[in-house]
């Protein structure tokens, strides 16, 4: 089923949580809603599942309008941030739930309902665990009953608020995979909300970024991490530096060096700034363009595979950022101390009032 | 596409809940306390006046806030030790205690009164020791004090017990870490946390206090200018058929009740505010 | 600076066993304290009710709280409990379920006016009544016409126990259900439950020792109640007498025997109480270290 969300705006008292939002998310997608706390993106979340109501717009399901249906009626499976299981009943009664309380008349017989329950928990590696109490089970295995359950009234849209992020490291890794592989064999429209980048990245067919109610950008992955729309977006998807400048004709002038900015040939004369990532960045001991800018090593530390280097610019005081490969380190063979000169492989220029509202 | 839509909840049973609720408030609580309001607006103000302030209503006035007072003052102290020493200390036999401390919510007031009375009675088990001294509890002011001071033994304990259980340790070990003494953090650091609920805890009590009837009246004695308290003149007015006085006097009391309400309202508002605000 | 392990050992264990030695003052003498208190005030009051109570045998004892009004005095007080407590459950459920699941203005003055009948004393909360429902009443005369007797009758008392008792079931409650949230009723609703599937299945297995507890605390007050009881009820033997009304009776008789015996049966009946309660108590612990 596909999901169209048109015009919606939320407040909570004075506070505008949502404006004006628009997006469409196409069938069978594995969408996430990126976002810092405070972004709106739970709020939209549990607008789509109908647990929060809307003062204007619509959502529109398959092309049908169901603004004023019940979040009971809507057929969306709902996978809450802490679970919400029912901790009096068993694994097995938590998924059984939504099955044994249809009417009569839709309710399936006993035995299809152990038999579904019996299909979820080996869908969700639980087999063994029917019968013991959710305070019994770890979170990463709470986590797996809360989607079972939300699967077996066999909902057309799967929702899921902060899906790892009460885990730890390890087990969030685990389970994030595990649920690409369901959603590539169950195929249900997904969405979940989160607000840790790489889990977006790794999991999601399609990324919305969302920032102070608004939607920052809609793309894939690579399409977000590579071209970021906004200074917003550079800086909440990884590390970045930030080189201000005044810009002029495509080029942007930062005293002792020059970026090419070929996106603002028509800009006059503004201040604006450069954004550069640190795996952008290269070190070299002699000025060789004049898009190098010296910078004194003022810190240097490994994690993992790559090098961390800090320094301080000599024009303007400002920290400079740089990653380099193991290899790549080795082969400068840098100093704390020393006088190197960097200059960036990509740069991207945004002016600051184009995103003041 | 712009489409206005009415606020909705997506919870069912507001309006059955609701409905309950303002039914129950409005048939047990808000109509029946306001004839109190109607019925003492019947006399005039003058003869309100000369009801509410004559010389055997200042007197039980005077008995019923001095005893409650103290009997509220010395629960705040010794309420505020038994909550210490039932969250910081383990001895045996604690959990025993802790359960006892409800014994005043439990027990039957009527019951509570003529097992007191006997007791501190002159020839009683306890009020010989006190009348070898001297000192006479049973049928004296003090006796009205003993009633309050077991009435009210719970509120306080009840109030303060949560709050240091919830102290945070390190917050002490802070201060410690820090150079204060042990009094310093009992002063500084963890009193004034606590001081929100004692106070709570003692007004909590002294209201309970002003209203007491059943295990007052039978330790008082009832002796006009001397033990007489003013749920009792409500009584009295009311034996009397006197519905007027007797609702003069309650109008009286309820608005020393709502002045109490407010204040403790106030108290946790206060002491709400001294929490950190969870994101 | 090099630090000597082995002696940082010794001198740790000198340091533990040093303290072991040292007497905690502090907390003997406000053990002290408490147990005196404690004693003065609530246990020897306690056996002094039994004692008095067997003074002159377990024939009298028996006897009193056989007698034909003392019999009547427990079936009224009964009564006026299983009257009383299940209907403010009803009203101690509703008001913690609009409280806590949804928003709305006034919601603080909502609060205060549940809280109030704590306030009030019970000789007012027996007045407003019979200045309602007396034959000099606002409703008096409607009533005598219509042949219906409210005070110095069973109605009465059931009202006025009922104001009374009002709150309990409704402050217990309306903390747990903050601290529960609703993201299991919501889960109930967004798994296709209607309001009555969510309540009975999920709502009410949650909060259900809460509710005992109220109800427990609620059951004791009713029992018990006897300022509030005492002005409306006019004190008719055998007929509008209540348990703590016998006791009274009995007392300013000079029947201090079988006022004590009666008064013995209540204090079982509020140990009752607190040994429900401690367990309560104890099982909600448990539940939350899991």
């Amino acid at each position: 089923m596909s999901i169209e969300i048109c015009n919606v705006t939320k407040h909570y008292g004075s506070f505008q949580a949502l404006t004006d939002i628009n997006l469409t998310i196409p069938k069978g997608e594995l969408v996430a809603l990126l976002g810092p706390s405070g972004s709106g993106k739970t709020t939209l979340l549990r607008i789509i599942a109908g647990l929060e109501s809307i003062e204007e717009g619509g959502i529109l399901f398959d092309g049908k309008d169901l603004s004023e249906v019940h979040v009971n009626q809507r057929d969306v499976g709902f996978v809450f941030q802490h679970y919400a299981l029912f901790k009096h009943m068993t694994v097995f009664d938590n998924i059984a739930f939504g099955l044994n309380i249809r009417k009569k008349r839709l309710r399936p017989s006993k035995k299809e309902i152990e038999q579904k329950v019996n299909e979820l928990l080996d869908l969700v590696k639980l087999s063994g665990f029917a019968h013991r109490y959710p305070t019994q089970l770890s979170g990463g295995q709470r986590q797996r009953v809360a989607l079972a359950r939300a699967l077996a009234v066999e909902p057309k849209i799967l929702l899921l608020d902060e899906p790892f992020g009460a885990l730890d490291a390890k087990v969030r890794k685990e389970l994030r995979r595990w649920l690409r592989k369901l959603h590539n064999e169950i195929h249900v429209t997904s969405v979940f909300v989160t607000h840790d980048q790489e889990e977006a990245l790794d999991v999601a067919d399609r990324i919305v970024i969302m920032n102070k109610g608004k939607i920052e950008q809609l793309g894939t992955p690579s399409e977000v991490y590579d071209k970021p729309a906004s200074p917003f977006v550079y800086d909440f998807l990884g590390n970045v530096n930030l080189f201000h400048g005044r810009l002029h004709k495509g080029k942007l002038d930062l005293g002792s060096a020059t970026f090419d900015a070929p996106d603002h040939l028509h800009a006059n004369d503004k201040e604006a700034i450069g954004y550069v990532r640190p795996h952008h960045l290269t070190i070299e001991r002699e000025k060789q363009s004049e898009e190098a800018i010296a910078a004194k090593i003022s810190f240097m530390h490994s994690i993992g595979p790559t090098w961390h280097i800090e320094m301080k610019r000599e024009d303007s005081e400002a920290y400079v950022e740089v990653e380099l490969s193991k290899e790549d380190y080795a082969q400068l063979q840098l100093k704390v101390g020393e006088v190197v000169y960097v200059s960036p492989k990509e740069v991207k220029v945004f002016i600051p009032e184009d995103f003041v509202i | 596409m712009k489409k206005k839509h009415k606020k909705r909840n997506i919870l069912p049973g507001f309006g059955l809940s609701m409905g309950i609720t303002t039914l129950y408030i409005s048939l047990f609580i808000l109509i029946p306390l306001s004839m109190v309001f109607i019925e003492s607006s019947k006399l005039g103000w003058s003869e309100f006046w000369q009801v509410v302030t004559n010389e055997r209503m200042m007197h039980a006035y005077k008995i019923s806030f001095a005893t409650s007072f103290a009997a509220a003052l010395l629960n705040g102290i010794f309420g505020f030790i038994i909550a210490w020493v039932l969250v910081r200390y383990r001895f045996p036999g604690k959990r025993l205690i802790d359960g006892l401390i409800d014994l005043p919510f439990a027990l039957p007031t009527a019951v509570a009164g003529i097992a007191l009375t006997t007791l501190y009675a002159q020839d009683g088990w306890l009020g010989q020791y006190f009348m070898a001294i001297g000192i006479k509890i049973s049928f004296t002011p003090l006796g009205i004090m003993i009633a309050l001071m077991f009435i009210g033994l719970p509120f306080v304990v009840r109030m303060v017990q949560p709050v240091l259980e919830n102290l945070e340790r390190e917050v002490e070990e802070a201060a410690s870490s820090l150079g204060a003494t042990k009094q310093q953090t009992f002063l500084k650091v963890i009193f004034p946390e606590v001081l929100p609920a004692l106070l709570a805890g003692f007004s909590l009590a002294f209201a309970r206090g002003l209203g007491e009837y059943g295990s007052v009246v039978f330790i008082a004695g009832n002796m006009p200018m001397k033990t007489e308290i003013a749920p009792l003149m409500i009584m009295t007015k009311l034996e009397q058929f006197d519905y007027a006085g007797a609702t003069a006097i309650a109008v009286v009391m309820l608005l020393v009740s709502f002045i109490c309400l407010i204040f403790i309202n106030l108290l946790q508002k206060w002491s709400r505010k001294h929490e950190l605000q969870d994101e | 600076m090099t630090v000597d392990v082995s002696k940082y050992g010794e001198n740790r264990m000198q340091y533990v066993t040093h303290k072991k030695k040292q007497v905690n003052w502090t907390k003997r003498i406000l053990v002290t304290v408490m147990l005196l208190y404690l004693s003065l005030f609530l246990l020897v009051p306690l056996v002094f009710i039994f004692t008095k109570a067997f003074e002159q045998g377990a024939a009298v004892y028996f006897a009193a709280i056989t007698e034909r009004d003392a019999l009547s005095a427990v079936k009224l007080t009964l009564l006026v409990a299983i009257i009383t407590v299940p209907l403010n459950t009803i009203f101690g459920v509703a008001a913690a379920w609009c409280i806590t699941k949804f928003q709305f203005r006034g919601k603080q003055l909502l609060l205060s006016l549940i809280e109030l009948p704590f306030a009030v004393s019970p000789v007012i909360a027996g007045l407003v009544f019979v200045l309602f429902f007396s034959p000099r009443g606002v409703l008096g005369p409607l009533l005598t016409d219509w042949g219906i007797k409210v005070i110095f009758s069973v109605p009465g008392i059931i009202i006025a126990t009922m104001f009374v008792t009002l709150p309990f079931v409704a402050r217990e409650l309306i903390p747990v259900m903050q601290a529960q949230g609703s993201a299991e009723e919501e889960a109930a609703i967004s798994l296709g439950a209607n309001g009555w599937q969510m309540f009975f299945r999920v709502t009410l297995p949650t909060i259900k020792w809460g509710l005992l507890y109220g109800m427990i605390l609620c059951n004791a007050r009713a029992i018990g109640e006897f300022g509030a009881v005492s002005v409306v009820s006019g004190r008719i033997r055998g007929m509008t007498n209540t348990m703590p009304l016998h006791v009274e009776i009995l007392y300013n008789e000079y029947q201090f025997s079988a006022a004590f015996a009666f008064a013995s049966l209540m204090s079982l009946l509020a140990f009752l109480t607190l040994i429900v309660k401690s367990w309560i108590e104890w099982r909600t612990e448990k539940e939350q270290q899991v």
